[in-house]
């Protein structure tokens, strides 16, 4: 049977979509003012990211509307609730993305250190886990979550390598690396927390999906039944 | 935690003369805990819930195979007399009932009818009921009026009275505040609550969100079979049966 | 406008009809009254009556009537109340009962000189009462008894079913629902029933003219198995019978007005305790 609420959760459901559309652009673009050490690139993600703020406002009011009045159980009231947790993990991820905005102007005025090639592999998982995450919630696919889940010690083993090789050769052998240093540094833990956050939204799509919480228990994900 | 059963329904099949109305249905009923029967209408869960004080049998032409249970005993055996399980197992209709007689009688009744008549133990009794059932300060100076004054919410109360007053284990509610509006159905689900500290406590009832407002477990009903049963919580927030994610969500039918 | 106009004249009609039979009944007392008003005074109403029963007064002839219409109903409301009560609440439905009921409208069906036919035969003569108050009671309580039955039934149905589940829950055994609950319930209606037939009973003439009824009996009946006037038969004894018809027919105009009387007075009662009893049923 269709239903008036049907409609109301689809508008819901392309809001999130839209917000992750955002994001993904705002991860995207500071990913390559990063490569490209652009000034104007990083100052327009800083700039951008209020839209996405107010987003995460209108997708909170609109939770919070349809828990009141329409009273939803079981399946709609999981999707509700996960709707809201998923944008404010996507309203951080897009903070995230300013943080490594904001270290970008503090790089440019500065010659670049020797390109790691595991700030890029990081970006590129970060990125990647990003657009499954959302997209396994807009096309309500469990699998594609689980192995956006599976993914995240990926995450935090590439930032723990960089930022090895950031203290190891550069910061405790030469003292004046430091200030070039830091910021990469902080780049890479910014991308594993974009990480995180894109393994929280999948999370969060299992539990939509499957009611089965999975969150802090990664001992859960394999049980198919 | 471990729950103590008080009332259980085993492989319970019922027919109106030839038609099946209720298909297998195994449910237990805990002591101290709210079950509900939801689903839609005509799915059986009144039906069923008259097996538990035997009130179907007065229907003609009724069958019933399988048992149920009260504290492990089959009510139904010919040991059994239909008049004490109806005693012990109380029942609170859809339409409030009160007898057409004062506020003191319709509680005395009960007591009447199981043999009591010490008139100082009557008078207590009425008063205790009448306290339980929340509505003791609002009849207490007029018990010699005639019940059919009351209102609706207060007349429901009266009838949950009376079936304290003979001092039930089990009650039963069938869709009590069908007839009710909201701020008397509220009392009563507050009522509910605070009863099922001594009681064991059935509601059959069509509206979803007094089942996940009031009872401990439910059980949904359709076409006669019993679909699901479960923890309240569990049902209405993740349903393991299609079917009960259909009702629940509405789109049913 | 043609819709309303035809539907007022519809009313108009109706009003006609109404007035009609008020008119009727008008002037049946009216008639009745003109030529009986002039014999009615208190001694009419208290004394035994001599000359010929062209002085005095119908005393006997009433008190005569108030034992056979008792008897009737001492007769007739227990069985037909435990009938009733057999029928609404302990017989299943079936096919025999329907036959039962059917039967009992039957009864009531059956004309007023055929029962008097019976009691003749069966209790003034095979049972040897003779023409006695105890004939005239039980025959009139043949006639009396599918009208209690009926009414008796009718006030048990009234009663919803809902206080009977409520009292078989409670742990009441049927009787028990029955003596309390029912039955209480039930009373005004069937008292209203009760009423109506005595109205009807003391009116009856033919079941009594050969079971109880006499055209003169000196003083009060002594027993039951006394003979007895009674005001039905005795409007017809004093119009068919005796020496002087002209003082004899104001007497029965008199008697006749008595009976109207009696029987719209009782009747009236009836209505009066239905309307209290619909308005404490809410």
């Amino acid at each position: 049977m269709e239903r008036h609420f049907d409609t109301e959760l689809a508008d819901l459901k392309s809001n999130i979509l839209g917000m992750g559309d955002l994001v993904e652009e705002a991860i995207i673009d500071s990913v390559e003012a990063l490569k490209q050490l652009s000034r104007s690139r990083a100052q327009e993600v800083i700039d951008s990211d209020r839209f996405i703020d107010e987003q995460e406002l209108k997708i909170d009011e609109e939770c919070l509307d349809l828990l009141a009045l329409r009273q939803p159980m079981a399946v709609d009231l999981r999707f509700i609730t996960m709707a809201m947790k998923i944008s404010t993990d996507l309203e951080r991820m897009a903070d995230l993305a300013v943080d490594i905005s904001q270290r970008v102007l503090e790089l440019t005025d500065k010659p670049l250190l020797k390109p790691l090639v595991d700030i890029p592999k990081l970006t590129l998982l970060a990125q990647e886990m990003t657009r499954n995450s959302i997209s396994s919630f807009i096309n309500k696919d469990a699998e594609l979550a689980r192995s956006v889940i599976l993914n995240d010690i990926k995450a935090d083993n590439l930032r723990d390598l960089v930022q090895q090789e950031l203290l190891n050769d550069y910061i405790s052998k030469n003292k004046s690396t430091i200030p070039r240093a830091i910021p990469l540094f902080l780049v890479a833990r910014h991308l594993e927390r974009i990480c995180d956050h894109a393994t929280n939204i999948a999370e969060d799509v299992i539990y939509w999906l499957e009611a089965r919480v999975v969150k802090h228990h990664p001992e859960k994900l394999d049980q198919n039944v | 935690m471990d729950n103590q059963i008080k009332m259980q329904a085993k492989n319970v099949d019922f027919f109106y003369g030839k038609n099946q109305a209720l298909i297998n249905v195994n449910l237990d009923v805990y002591a101290n805990k709210v079950t509900a029967m939801i689903g839609p209408s005509g799915c059986g869960k009144s039906t069923f819930i008259r097996l538990f004080n035997r009130m179907n049998e007065l229907i003609m032409h009724t069958t019933l195979k399988g048992k149920i249970l009260l504290d492990g005993l089959d009510i139904n055996s010919p040991l059994v007399d239909a008049v004490d399980v109806r005693r012990r197992v109380g029942m609170v209709f859809q339409k409030p009932n009160p007898f057409p007689k004062t506020i003191f009688e319709n509680i005395k009744y009960g007591l009447k009818v199981n043999g009591i008549k010490d008139k100082a133990f009557i008078e207590q009794k009425v008063e205790d009921s009448l306290r339980k059932a929340v509505i003791w300060d609002e009849v207490k100076d007029r018990l010699n009026d005639s019940a059919l004054k009351l209102s609706g919410g207060q007349q429901q109360r009266l009838c949950i009275a009376r079936c304290l007053a003979v001092e039930t284990e089990v009650i039963l509610f069938d869709e009590p505040c069908a007839s009710l509006d909201p701020i008397s159905t509220a009392k009563i689900e507050e009522l509910i609550l605070e009863l099922k500290k001594d009681y064991a406590i059935v509601i059959v009832t069509h509206n979803m969100q007094q089942a996940a407002r009031v009872s401990d477990y439910t059980g949904f009903f359709l076409l006669g079979e019993l679909i699901e049963f479960g923890k309240t919580t569990d049902i209405f927030t993740a349903p393991q049966d299609k079917k009960t994610e259909a009702y629940i969500t509405g789109r049913f039918g | 406008m043609k819709k309303e106009f035809s539907q007022n004249l519809g009313f108009f009609g109706l009003f006609l009809c109404m007035v009609t039979t008020l008119l009727v009944l008008g002037s049946i007392i009216y008639f009745i009254a003109v030529r009986g008003f002039g014999v009615l005074n208190w001694n009419f109403l208290t004394q035994v009556p001599y000359s010929a029963m062209t002085k005095g007064g119908i005393a006997p002839v009433i008190v005569g009537t108030f034992y056979i219409t008792l008897g009737a109903i001492i007769f007739a409301l227990p069985l037909g109340l435990a009938c009733a009560i057999y029928l609404c609440e302990y017989s299943p439905k079936s096919i025999v009962v329907n036959i039962i009921r059917i039967s009992i409208n039957n009864l009531a069906g059956v004309p007023s000189v055929v029962f008097g036919l019976f009691g003749l035969a069966v209790f003034v003569k095979f049972f040897g009462f003779g023409v006695s108050i105890l004939s005239g009671s039980l025959t009139l309580g043949i006639l009396a008894l599918p009208m209690i039955i009926s009414s008796a039934q009718e006030a048990l149905l009234a009663v919803p079913q809902s206080i009977r589940e409520a009292s078989l829950s409670l742990g009441a055994t049927k009787w028990e629902t029955i003596k309390n609950i029912v039955l209480p319930t039930a009373l005004p209606g069937i008292l209203t029933g009760v009423i109506l037939s005595i109205g009807r009973v003391a009116g009856e003439t033919a079941p009594i003219l050969f079971t109880a009824a006499a055209f003169y009996t000196r003083g009060y009946p002594k027993s039951i198995f006394s003979e007895v006037m009674a005001l039905p038969y005795h409007i017809y004894a004093l119009m068919t019978e005796g020496a002087h018809p002209d003082r004899q027919r104001a007497i029965a105009y008199g008697c006749s007005l008595v009976l109207l009387f009696l029987v719209l007075f009782i009747s009236g009662f009836a209505i009066f305790l239905r309307q209290r009893q619909r308005s404490l049923n809410g």
